[in-house]
């Protein structure tokens, strides 16, 4: 296996999909080869930093507004009819 | 998937009181999951507002939608369905009448060959587990994933952020899942040179002599 066809296969690879008999030749490669065993090992961190990433906080405007919208709708959508028209 | 913050309660709890009418189990759900919908919405589209509509968006569907929800997949991901269907819409609406499926056919250039090689390699500082704890990476991440165009971001916030399969992100995107595939390389192989640039130890750095066989 050559460094570019061990690139074609890295997702695979990474993904735990590969077939086994390439995922021999894939080991062997690597094995020999320290830049292709440093990106492999650089992808899959890459992969784990941006799944552990910590999400975006929501404005707080903007939540207050989202869950003033919601509770709203729950109200009409979970009223009975006849107390929604005793209201009006 | 559950919560750090609250893990006495599970989704699918939460899921069955909201269903019988408690307000405050969909809310409970909402505050879980809200800040997570929120930045899929704000990295796939990189506007504050769109990421607002999107968020509003997908809770009012999933609050009246709820009784459709059978439990099929987990809620979180029912829920990043949604979002990202809602996301997606903004950007095609934004495109015209371009949508992204139309780009894939006129382009043609998701040629696995055309792969960029791999240009600085070497070691990181630190593992993934001590970085993610530091403020300043988020910045890192965020900003290498701007620099990504919308293609490959796309892919890679679906498969790998979110983790959709190959098949369930290529059906969202209307792309073939071979084109995913070659999209998702391209976008690790671009993001892991961006931020091996930043994390890499340039004293552990390996340089390629030649193409060799082994």
């Amino acid at each position: 296996m050559k460094c570019e066809e061990l690139l074609a296969m890295l997702n695979e690879y990474v993904d735990g999909t590969i077939d086994p008999a390439v995922c021999e030749d894939f080991e062997q490669h690597m094995a020999g080869c320290n830049p292709c065993q440093v990106v492999v090992d650089n992808i899959r961190k890459t992969i784990t930093l941006y799944k552990e990433g910590k999400p975006y906080e929501l404005p707080v405007p903007f939540r207050e507004r989202l869950h003033s919208v919601l509770r709203q709708r729950w109200k009409e959508t979970h009223e009975k009819p006849e107390e929604r028209k005793r209201r009006t | 998937m559950t919560n750090p913050q609250t893990p006495e309660v599970s989704d699918h709890e939460l899921v069955n009181r909201a269903q019988a009418g408690e307000l405050d189990a969909f809310e409970t759900l909402t505050t879980r999951y809200e800040r997570r919908v929120f930045s899929l919405a704000l990295r796939m589209l990189r506007q504050e507002q769109d990421a607002e509509d999107v968020t509003q968006q997908t809770f009012l569907s999933a609050l009246e939608n709820l009784n459709g929800f059978r439990g099929e997949a987990s809620f979180a991901t029912w829920l990043f369905r949604i979002a990202t269907h809602a996301a997606l819409k903004i950007i095609r609406k934004h495109k015209g009448l371009k949508t992204i499926s139309l780009e894939e056919a006129t382009e043609g250039t998701d040629q696995a060959d055309s792969v960029p090689h791999p240009e600085f390699i070497a070691d990181w500082r630190q593992s993934p587990e001590q970085l993610v704890e530091k403020r300043e990476i988020q910045r890192l991440l965020d900003e290498a994933l701007t620099k990504l165009d919308e293609r490959h971001r796309l892919v890679f916030l679906l498969r790998d952020v979110q983790g959709f399969s190959v098949k369930e992100t290529a059906e969202a995107l209307g792309l073939t899942e071979a084109n995913t595939k070659v999209r998702l390389l391209r976008a690790r192989l671009q993001l892991r040179e961006q931020l091996t640039r930043t994390l890499g130890d340039p004293e552990k750095q390996v340089v390629r002599k030649h193409d060799h066989a082994h």
